[in-house]
């Protein structure tokens, strides 16, 4: 096939520079691309087809394992609104995750911390994750308890819908200052009851939550040797 | 009304404002009335040579007194954590590497025990690359310690610290370099091995650091301990006990000085620690001394790590059977740099078929992680390293939240700074160890 210059829209009116050598990087884009350039996965084995579905967090069964029985008797022992908060409880990879009502968290934080049977003392990590898509109420924010007392590890989980508020856990672990001030940076999720929930890491008068899934990567198409490589999240993804 | 070359005032609606920009302390005060004005705000950084990195400090000051210190970050904020949800689980660690630049070892191994967790692999990891992963854990923590002895000495005094800390670091990046090619950024851990094998040249080079590093530090104590300034710069400043420390979620030396000897390599160990023996030093002062002697005997106690490590070394693969996940080539250099070696590049290219699409695969497409979420957490030289890693089955991270313990520590400055001198301060957020690399992802 030949290339005619200048006769189909977005094509250079001319070859590009060096177009005649034939170097890959320089060969000017043909409309009728065959197999090359393909949209889509870029998979041609078909198994990128498979549609797979993210599978429903289930509730785990009892009884649980390692330490995770204790614990949850010992918060049912204590917290006697457990029925209401717990919405369910994950155990996978090891690892317990109590997934609680919005409303709930901050109460469940109080009774993790000061029960003598749980002492989560130490709040490791909050932070959240945007589950766009797959989950109504998107944004889930984690909270990792450390007990140094028992050498446990806990996570609570809340999933809130875009606009709804998660109650500060401030008042229970001062640390989560910063740390649910970076959650609302990033994905806009509101902490009534923080001392002062402004912007941590992006500029004061930033517009949109950068981590959300829905917000774009950026970025500008780079030049390199007469190619242009687009940017990180425009380029062909084999998922 | 102040005129000076370095100092100007104007009035503002919120007041008179000073802008000062030099070594005109005097020229201020004097112009400041001390009945109606006693209140001054000094905004130092993000470009100041104590603050340890581009931090910002908006701190109210009555006289030299601190009564009110607001840290400002997020002047290096390079969005790591969005880039990686666009990047192969496998790429990821090129990003990570970069977020605390001091110790970029510990960043890469957090990565990759939280992938081998999610992929379920942590007990297939050969027992080399767990030894070597130590033993580069340790250097990390002994180049971080280095590093903030020299600057901490800098911003007390002590000059001559700084030039002798950076130099001792140097012997480390150059271990690394000579294992990985890099002195920093090292992408040198991978999920499920190692980017390449240790060198015999770089155990002969540990070896003679571990005989080299001892003699040195004992100088560096003799200068800095005996020394009067540096004891009533540091003693009893920046106090933190250790509810304080809990209440912000302070970990590691900081923790240590006030006396728990809370050390996650000790109490959840991971990557074979408990076959190692060290103790976890602490102190009882909490205070900017308390941290500088754990700091210094944690660099004696990562020497003895070092040590038994390069002892257990044996000769085996460093990366897992599992062919699906393994990386398939050995790195090697060539005339235009570090690549695939080039036998593996003739056998791909000239025999085997399928080696090339299976190489291609693993390459662009990377491997698929199954769903699930995980928290892996790890001795950082700051603290409790969180790696929160979230998968949805496909072959790019969903999320990944670094639990930064630079981020969490800056909250503990308004608690040791208010109420202090100003120069406390700077001794006070020096010994948080603060990398705002790592605080501002």
């Amino acid at each position: 096939m030949t290339i005619q210059p200048g006769t189909e829209g977005g094509v250079p009116t001319t070859a590009p520079a060096g177009a005649e050598i034939g170097a890959p990087a320089q060969t000017p884009p043909s409309p009728d691309k065959g197999m090359f350039g393909v949209q889509g996965t870029g998979d041609v084995s078909g198994f990128g087809r498979l549609a797979r579905p993210r599978p429903a967090v289930l509730d785990s069964p009892r009884p649980y394992g390692e330490y995770f029985d204790d614990v949850y008797d010992a918060l049912e022992e204590a917290y006697p609104a457990i029925n209401d908060a717990i919405e369910k409880v994950v155990v996978d990879r090891a690892e317990l995750t109590l997934h609680v009502r919005a409303e709930r968290i901050a109460e469940v934080c109080q009774v993790m911390r000061d029960d003598e049977s749980l002492r989560f003392e130490l709040c490791s990590s909050v932070d959240a994750v945007d589950y766009l898509g797959s989950d109504e109420r998107r944004f889930h924010v984690t909270y990792q308890l450390t007990s140094m007392t028992y050498r446990r590890r806990v996570r609570l989980e809340v999933a809130v819908a875009d606009g709804v508020t998660v109650p500060s856990v401030t008042q229970v672990y001062p640390t989560a200052d910063w740390q649910e001030r970076e959650i609302y940076d990033m994905f806009g999720v509101v902490f009534p009851g923080h001392p002062n929930l402004t912007r941590i890491l992006m500029p004061d008068d930033w517009e949109g939550h950068p981590q959300r899934k829905d917000y774009p990567l950026g970025g500008v198409p780079v030049e390199y040797k007469g190619a242009e490589i687009p940017p990180p999240d425009q380029r062909r993804v084999y998922q | 009304m102040t005129t000076s070359e370095y100092a100007s005032e104007r009035e503002t609606t919120e007041g008179r404002v000073f802008t000062v920009t030099g070594g005109d302390w005097d020229t201020l005060t004097a112009s400041v009335d001390p009945l109606s004005n006693e209140k001054i705000v000094v905004n130092m950084g993000p470009q100041h040579p104590s603050t340890h990195g581009v931090l910002r400090l908006v701190l109210e000051l009555e006289g030299e007194t601190v009564t009110e210190c607001r840290p400002v970050v997020g002047y290096l904020h390079t969005g790591i954590e969005k880039n990686l949800e666009y990047r192969n689980w496998t790429q990821g660690v090129t990003f990570v590497t970069r977020m605390d630049y001091l110790s970029n070892m510990s960043n890469e191994v957090g990565y990759c025990l939280a992938v081998e967790k999610l992929l379920g692999i942590t007990d297939q990891i050969t027992e080399r690359t767990n030894t070597i992963r130590v033993m580069f854990m340790e250097l990390q923590r002994i180049a971080s310690h280095l590093v903030w002895l020299a600057t901490t000495g800098m911003e007390l005094g002590a000059i001559s610290m700084m030039l002798y800390g950076f130099r001792e670091r140097e012997y480390i990046l150059d271990i690394f370099e000579e294992t990985s090619g890099l002195r920093m950024n090292n992408g040198y851990i991978r999920p499920g091995g190692l980017a390449q094998d240790l060198p015999e040249s770089a155990v002969r080079k540990i070896r003679d650091f571990l005989k080299y590093l001892p003699k040195k530090l004992k100088e560096y104590e003799a200068m800095l301990s005996g020394q009067i300034i540096w004891q009533q710069r540091t003693q009893g400043v920046a106090v933190l006990d250790v509810t304080g420390c809990l209440a912000l979620g302070i970990t590691g030396p900081v923790l240590r000085a006030a006396g728990l000897p809370w050390d996650l390599r000790k109490t959840m160990p991971y990557c074979g620690y408990e076959n190692y023996d060290f103790d976890v030093p602490t102190a009882t002062t909490a205070d900017v001394w308390g941290r500088f002697l754990v700091r210094v005997a944690e660099i004696r106690e990562s020497l003895k790590i070092v040590e038994q490590s390069l002892d257990r070394l044996r000769p085996g693969p460093i990366w897992i059977e599992d062919k699906k996940i393994a990386w398939p080539a050995q790195l090697a250099l060539g005339l235009d740099g570090l690549g695939n070696s080039l036998e593996h590049v003739a056998k791909i290219m000239g025999q085997s078929m399928e080696s090339l699409i299976h190489h291609f695969k693993l390459v662009t497409e990377g491997f698929r992680v199954p769903p699930g979420q995980v928290y892996v957490a790890i001795e950082h030289p700051r603290g409790e390293l969180g790696v929160h890693a979230v998968s949805d089955g496909g072959t790019h991270p969903y999320r990944v939240h670094y639990r930064e313990p630079s981020f969490v520590n800056l909250q503990a400055i308004p608690a040791m700074a208010e109420g202090a001198l100003l120069a406390d301060v700077i001794a006070g957020g020096a010994s948080l160890d603060p990398v705002m690399g790592g605080c501002d992802r």
